[in-house]
């Protein structure tokens, strides 16, 4: 057996981010390693809604997560079927008349950032989504948000990638990194060291296993998902109050958010806990949510709940992911701590490590999400 | 509405299992109810429209329930279970069940293996067929095919001639030798002997034919013709209908739900048939598939175990039930060849049209899942879960609550539980 060439490029983490990464890399020419010590998408990945989404917590996220959904755009044609991304767009509900003179706001904001939005009354709200409670004031349409599966989305980029040259590891665990260079377990058991021109950490909440004091913890989150109910509601519905709940790290949130699957399907969200790595549903957080979605949505009510599950967001105490080199180890790059947005944003975030990597200059500002930024202290939970 | 509702032993399942463990422990003086998903008491087995219809065994056992003074939650689902807590969706909505102590009585399902044809209109479960000839399927004049495994056979063969059915074929797909040795195994129970000839006798003019299976189903909108095969040859049956299982499977989920350790597919007890979590029992079918004398011998044992009184008397009783689970378990163990009969554009997923060739096998079940959606429809993993295990020796599904589809409004409290 013949070594294989050094790659240019080794990739930690073959979720959303990872396959990105692995697939605008590959893109650039460059021969790229990727390995997942589970299964690509199996994390946080495999845990989340899918909403391609623009928001505007922070100007930085703002352009990133514009310049992310313009990319899932440009892919949207070439998706495989398995990837069911559809655009449904966001409502952003504005319950309140308080809320509801906030959009304004909102709308400007977006429309600098070249993002499709339109301001819709209480007349236009009930007749866009006739399920949803009656007196609600209006809300934001945001039209060119997406929808899509994302652990099929990862798959495809992997594909896409691997058709461009890139080799997958499955079962390989990084053990160490270091500079231009990665410690791996094969699943036989059996250890490598990998040189690279490049290491790129998308590890998601394990990446402070290999960066050990990088400001990642895991945020975890319950969803609920409903069988088929085709036409419940039409667009993703997300509260205002939505970034409030997604922003504050200190104790546990709810927010109503809730998504309608190309199957019929309603996924229920969303919620927002430290609570290190307990996986187990806590039954307490799941009666918030669902209160929550049942007061906007009363018709849920009568649904059935097929599954619930939780999921661990890759949180950052400022709120945006650290993307870009790591300043101890040189040729070692961080594409994680995407928090709740990591779907949307992994297109953008692959667009920067590319960048980066290939020397040219980023799309949009990438000093924001410098992992050498310096960074407040993680709030208590 | 949420209520709460504490009691000293609650009882999951009213089969044969839950009846007695909650006859035993309301007996010895403990306040106990008994959830089961159905309207009326005696589970599977003792399905009935009519008691009369029932053997006095269980006639006797439903009479001394019912004087127990044992409540009986019936047409209610479990939805949540943790050790001493039980979330249940009723009639009247739903229920916190604080219990000091619990026992699964959870029973056992049909373990469907796909073939070609199997989701076609009028395939159903051998067990399946039954209930729905109980609840008033029309049968009558009805060629139908039967293709299974082990003692529930017998039964629903009678069941159908009984309603007129014409049975074109009555398959074990366990080969002779197998059945021929449990068959004579049986001397030590000449009660099951005596009860298998009074089923026989209802059929007497169909063959039985043993190690011999469906292959397909096959027609025009409905099924309408089974392809039979004795591993050799291949022959078909026209028929109307097909009854086709590969045994049962214990329902185990409620125990892994609770934190059970489930062994070898069952959820495994100590002679006090105590599972692995203090105060959590488990007797009949989801133990092990038994039957239902071995199953109201462990229920008495957990009724008593769970009121916190002796029941060492009972046990030689409870082994001799476990050692013809056993025997069970050799004789009707799926032959390997039914693994090779789903091909590539077989359904293998009901709930979501998931094929066969969409699979892979080195995936594992949640990447089969995830990639294809086996699994995540409203069945919750039921169905497939089983199918998968056989084809691909993929673990079982994991269980999350709800334990079973529930209107979004039973997770919800009566009010907010914060702001």
């Amino acid at each position: 057996m013949t070594a294989a060439p050094r790659p240019d490029v080794v990739i930690v983490g073959a979720g959303i981010v990872g396959a990105a990464c692995a697939y605008a890399l590959a893109r650039e020419q460059l021969r790229v390693l990727i390995c997942d010590a589970g299964f690509p998408g199996g994390g946080a990945t495999a845990a989340g809604m899918g909403h391609i989404v623009v928001m505007d917590d922070s100007p930085a996220q703002l352009a990133l997560s514009a310049l992310s959904r313009r990319l899932w755009e440009e892919l949207a044609a070439t998706l495989s079927l398995a990837c069911e991304d559809e655009r449904p767009g966001t409502l952003w509900i504005a319950a309140s008349g308080e809320e509801f003179s906030a959009l304004d706001e909102k709308r400007a904001l977006y429309g600098r950032a070249g993002v499709r939005a339109e301001i819709l009354d209480e007349q236009t709200l009930a007749a866009a989504e006739p399920n949803l409670r009656r007196g609600l004031a209006g809300a934001l349409f945001v039209p060119d948000d997406r929808v899509l599966y994302p652990p099929n989305a990862a798959r495809w980029l992997l594909d896409a990638a691997i058709e461009r040259g890139a080799e997958l590891r499955i079962g390989s665990a990084a053990r160490a990194v270091g500079a231009g260079r990665l410690t791996l377990v094969g699943p036989s058991g059996a250890v490598e060291t990998v040189e690279a021109g490049a290491v790129v950490i998308a590890a998601g909440i394990d990446t402070p296993s290999l960066i050990p004091g990088i400001a990642i913890v895991p945020r975890k989150g319950h969803l609920v998902i409903t069988d088929r109910y085709p036409g419940l509601l039409h667009s993703q519905l997300v509260e205002l109050g939505y970034l409030h709940s997604a922003h504050s790290m200190s104790g546990a949130s709810t927010a109503f958010n809730l998504q309608p699957r190309s199957t019929g399907q309603v996924l229920i969200g969303s919620s927002r806990e430290l609570a290190g790595r307990d996986a187990s549903i806590n039954p307490a957080i799941v009666r918030d949510m669902v209160a929550r979605a049942v007061a906007f949505m009363p018709a849920l009510a009568g649904c059935l709940a097929i599954r619930t599950w939780t999921g661990f967001r890759p949180a950052t105490p400022d709120k945006l992911p650290l993307i870009g080199p790591w300043p101890d180890l040189p040729g070692v790059w961080i594409a994680a701590g995407h928090e709740g947005l990591g779907i949307t944003t992994a297109t953008g975030s692959a667009a920067l490590i590319a960048a980066g990597i290939a020397g040219r200059a980023a799309p949009i500002d990438a000093t924001p999400f410098l992992p050498s930024r310096p960074m407040p202290a993680m709030e208590a939970a | 509405m949420s209520d709460h509702h504490a009691v000293d032993v609650a009882v999951v399942g009213a089969g044969p299992a839950g009846l007695s463990a909650a006859v035993h422990a309301a007996e010895s003086g403990a306040r106990v109810t008994v959830i089961d998903q159905t309207w009326h008491a005696g589970g599977q087995i003792w399905r009935h429209r009519d008691r009369a219809e029932l053997p006095d065994e269980a006639r006797a056992l439903m009479a001394r329930f019912e004087a127990s003074g044992a409540q009986h939650l019936a047409g209610t689902s479990l939805f949540d279970a943790r050790p001493g807590h039980l979330s249940v969706l009723g009639p009247n909505g739903s229920l916190e069940l604080i219990a000091g102590a619990v026992v699964l009585a959870t029973g056992a399902r049909e373990r469907f293996l796909p073939f070609p044809g199997w989701t076609l209109p009028n395939v159903f479960g051998v067990g399946g067929l039954q209930a729905l000839v109980k609840a008033g399927l029309e049968v009558n004049g009805k060629r139908i095919v039967l293709s299974g495994s082990g003692p529930l056979l017998f039964p629903v063969a009678a069941t159908l001639a009984q309603h007129g059915a014409q049975l074109a074929a009555v398959c074990e797909q366990a080969p002779r030798g197998r059945v021929t040795r449990f068959a004579a195994s049986l001397w030590r129970e000449p009660g099951k002997l005596a009860q298998a000839a009074r089923y026989r006798s209802t059929f007497r003019h169909v063959p039985f034919r043993m190690g011999t299976w469906i292959e397909r189903a096959e027609g025009e909108g409905r099924v309408q013709r089974a392809i039979l095969t004795d591993g050799t040859r291949r022959w078909s049956v026209d028929c109307d209908m097909v009854g086709a299982a590969c045994g049962l499977i214990p329902s185990v989920e409620v125990g892994m739900a609770m934190g059970c350790d489930i062994v070898n597919g069952v959820v495994a007890v100590d002679a006090r048939q105590q599972t692995s979590v203090a105060g959590v029992y488990a007797a009949g079918e989801c133990t092990g598939v038994a039957g239902e004398d071995a199953a109201i011998v462990e229920g008495a044992i957990a009724g008593l175990s769970a009121a916190g009184r002796p029941a060492e008397a009972l046990y030689a009783r409870r082994d001799r039930g476990r050692a013809f689970a056993a025997r069970l378990e050799t004789a009707f163990s799926p032959r390997p060849e039914l693994r090779d009969r789903a091909d590539a554009t077989t359904i293998v997923c009901r709930c979501e049209d998931v094929r066969l060739d969409e699979l892979r096998a080195e995936w594992g079940a949640r990447q089969g899942k995830l990639a294809s959606r086996a699994g995540m429809g409203a069945c919750q993993g039921r169905v497939c879960g089983a199918a998968l295990a056989h084809l691909f020796g993929w673990e079982a599904p994991r269980v999350r609550p709800p334990l079973v589809p529930v209107p979004v409004s039973a997770l919800r409290p009566a009010e907010p539980l914060r702001d």
